[in-house]
């Protein structure tokens, strides 16, 4: 095996550049600073410096998702890699393949309470896929090409290596990535035969099936986006996505209906509830899809394709369990399906059919409209509208009401093309994200849908925007509250607004215009469109602050505590008490 | 109010006691991943034990009994699964029969009639003396759970001042090892 004496730094940046890896997010630091000096002594690896280490794990993320690779951050010991922890588990939750390289004190002192000490392994142990601590520096080699094997292999989650200093300055050898199976770690890709030709049967005999779909599907790649499509249009099936899965099937298409879920669209929730078999694929029966769990499609036959075991029958039982990646699995069962020639259910398909579209003809998304003051909704229609021609659109949001609100109204006919905080609900994740996402994609269109609140959670990434120059567009649907939470105390809490308004917001123009970039502010619903077309034109980043009605609550919405069947909506006058007493304990 | 709608035992289900087995890595912090998966995710530990097992492999063998619904059982041992440095996982409980054994060492402080007392229950249970004063004994007991648990109740009004368990050991009956190794 060829080997080549290099210090440990030097090794971390080769073993880098023999995985791929070409930008890496990060912010220097004591402990890292021989990784940093190599940086500097090479041309290969792009380092993009952040201003803070908590943008620099969002930012990796936001490049993971829009290009299907391991992203990678680098930041210090103590502070740096306690700032990267919530980044972490963001990509625990949301399955996203990272590896964070974190800076620690010599080896010689760890556990001396020493300056810049954490016990990094200790504190992201419960949110990473897996951590190392490099103690020997002959481990050095294996554990990097290993971390990207962890990170993106079966269920993809982000992975911490610890270096200590004196490792990184230890002159050791270098060993090329190979392909050895891990000698613990081999997740099953393929799924069983048996069940899947089973599966088959079950769908080929449903009058009423649905399947729902999530980020698992992406996880696994535009191969198996495309197999997903295929196997839907082949069988004329209705098809719903979680908010993860959004852009795994066609947003345009007739045959998907809507996102399902707390937020989701009338008639993918009727249809789950009501569906006769369920085909659940790379999703994971979350609390906000699911609603009451004991009255959560109550009379259907649940079939789950899953990569990862201890995602099935985690909350609901299902009838048939198909572990294995969703790529692998789908093709087997487009197989199967034409082999044996199966066929749908043509009768029962068709009224299921016309019951989703009287569903439909509820027109769930419907809002009242203003003249005078912009909605939140239009305003994302009208995004929508303005886009919809170019491909190189790439979205990124916060966490709250804009959020769901550009799931339902932004349309996503590809993957890879929205990147949001999902399972953990970051706020302050759609600013770096979209530095990570344009950094990867750089002549692409990059929208974070931002409220004002979520935008100042990582407000000062604005310098990362203007030093690199990255034409980001930040889309401020500000309406002076914390809006989620706001609409929460609206329904539970009698329209007590507990610290939900903030004061002492900035002027969002005269903030970008003190970072270089254009600032730009509309109140008029008649201005909007020129608004959005002036921020589109702009090569330089943007801030539209489009200040919106401030009192907007999203809908429809499952109230927490009740089943899929009993959405409120916004057009329903009196929404008071919608939420029963039991429902208020929960999130 | 109920147990709440995401309740993790929405089929009210009964719990049941299990003993798992678990291969790892012998590395450092594989213990905590283990133990932090079960508090992480709020699952009961009963008893654990680890020792490493096969030196040359660097593997150890991590014994925990634990109780849950059969759905919370099933997760637990998904959630094993997916550790990185984690070989396999067996649950002895359901996979076939298996031994499980405990040791314990119990204190015993008396005189007189007790301290004979103690000495002859000792003997009924097989325990082994392996540490005498004038008033006291260091019994040495093997055997299951239950044994132990019944042998200590005896020794409550003989004086009892101490005990040490070591948690249980257990492994599948039958010519096969735990993961068709060695």
């Amino acid at each position: 095996m060829p080997k080549e004496q290099l210090n440990g730094a030097g090794i971390v940046i080769k073993a880098l550049q023999d995985q791929g890896v070409e930008v890496v997010f990060g912010y220097p630091g004591g402990a890292v600073l021989p990784i940093y000096d190599e940086i500097f002594q090479q041309n290969k690896l792009r380092h993009i410096l952040v201003r803070q280490e908590g943008g620099a794990l969002h930012a990796a993320e936001g490049y993971a998702r829009s290009t299907g690779k391991v992203g990678c951050a680098l930041v210090t010991s103590g502070p740096g890699a306690t700032n990267a922890v919530t980044g972490l588990l963001d990509a625990m939750l949301d399955s996203i393949p990272l590896v964070c390289l974190c800076g620690q004190v010599p080896t010689h002192l760890i556990g001396n309470d020493a300056f810049q000490e954490a016990d990094t392994t200790g504190i992201t142990r419960p949110c990473t896929k897996h951590n190392y601590l490099v103690k020997n520096i002959e481990d050095l080699p294996r554990i990097m090409h290993e971390a990207f094997y962890v990170a993106e292999s079966g269920r993809p989650g982000p992975v911490v290596i610890d270096l200590p200093k004196d490792v990184l300055m230890e002159l050791g050898d270098y060993t090329p990535p190979t392909k050895i199976a891990h000698k613990s770690y081999n997740p099953q890709v393929k799924g069983d035969t048996a069940a899947i030709e089973q599966a088959v049967k079950m769908l080929s005999k449903a009058k009423k099936p649905i399947i729902y779909a999530g980020g698992g599907v992406i996880n696994s790649g535009t191969g198996a986006c495309q197999l997903l499509a295929q196997f839907t249009q082949m069988t004329g099936f209705p098809i719903t996505l979680t908010l993860m899965g959004l852009g795994a099937y066609p947003g345009s298409d007739d045959q998907f209906l809507g996102m399902l879920g707390m937020h989701g669209t009338y008639e993918a929730n009727m249809a789950m509830h009501d569906c006769d078999v369920m085909l659940c694929i790379g999703a994971r029966f979350d609390d906000r899809i699911t609603g009451r769990l004991d009255a959560f499609s109550p009379n259907s036959k649940k079939i789950h394709i899953d990569i990862d075991l201890s995602s099935i029958n985690k909350s609901v039982m299902v009838d048939l369990p198909i572990v294995g990646d969703v790529g692998h699995v789908l093709e087997d069962m487009l197989k199967i399906w034409k082999s044996t020639q199966a066929k749908v259910e043509e009768k029962g398909l068709a009224s299921w059919w016309k019951q989703i579209e009287e569903w439909r003809a509820k027109d769930c998304l419907a809002y009242k409209k203003d003249a005078k003051v912009i909605k939140p909704q239009l305003a994302l229609e009208r995004l929508q509208a303005l886009t919809q021609d170019r491909k190189d659109v790439f979205i990124t949001t916060e966490v709250g009401q804009h959020q769901m609100w550009a799931a339902q109204y932004l349309k996503f006919d590809s993957p890879n093309h929205w990147m949001t905080s999902g399972g953990l609900g970051t706020m302050g994740y759609g600013l770096p994200a979209a530095i990570g996402t344009q950094v990867a994609n750089p002549d692409a269109l990059v929208v974070d849908i931002s409220g004002e609140a979520s935008a100042m959670m990582n407000i000062q990434e604005l310098g990362t925007i203007s030093q690199y120059k990255l034409p980001v567009k930040i889309f401020i649907l500000n309406n002076q509250y914390m809006g989620m939470v706001r609409q929460w105390q609206e329904l539970l809490h009698g329209k007590r607004y507990s610290e939900t308004y903030m004061d002492g917001m900035p002027d969002f123009v005269k903030l970008a215009e003190s970072f270089g970039l254009v600032g730009l502010r509309v109140t008029d619903p008649d201005k909007l469109d020129d608004a959005i077309k002036e921020m589109m034109e702009t090569d330089n980043s943007v801030i539209l602050d489009i200040a919106v009605s401030p009192e907007e609550n999203c809908f429809p919405m499952i109230p927490s505590g009740a089943a899929h069947n009993e959405m409120i909506f916004g057009t329903d006058v009196n929404t008071e008490g919608a939420i029963a007493e039991d429902g208020m304990v929960l999130v | 109010m109920s147990d709440g709608v995401y309740a993790a035992n929405p089929y009210h289900e009964e719990e049941h006691k299990h003993t798992i087995s678990v291969l790892v890595d012998n590395e450092p912090g594989v213990l905590a991943r283990v133990i932090g998966l079960f508090s992480g995710r709020g699952y009961n530990i009963e008893s654990l034990t680890v020792a490493e097992t096969r030196h040359r492999q660097g593997l150890s063998r991590i014994t925990i009994v634990t109780s849950g619904t059969a759905m919370i059982i099933e997760q637990i041992k998904a959630q094993l699964n997916r550790l990185v440095p984690i070989h396999s996982v067996s649950d002895l409980t359901i996979e076939g029969p298996s031994v499980e054994r405990e040791l314990a060492l119990v204190k015993v402080n008396s005189t007189g009639d007790k301290r004979v007392e103690a000495l002859r229950i000792a003997d009924i249970f097989r325990a082994r003396a392996v540490d005498s004063t004038n008033e006291s004994f260091v019994f040495e007991i093997v055997g299951d759970t239950g044994k132990l648990d019944a042998f200590i109740e005896l020794m409550k009004p003989l004086g009892l001042v101490d005990i040490c368990r070591t948690g249980v050991v257990a492994i599948a009956r039958g010519p096969e090892g735990m993961d068709g190794q060695d």
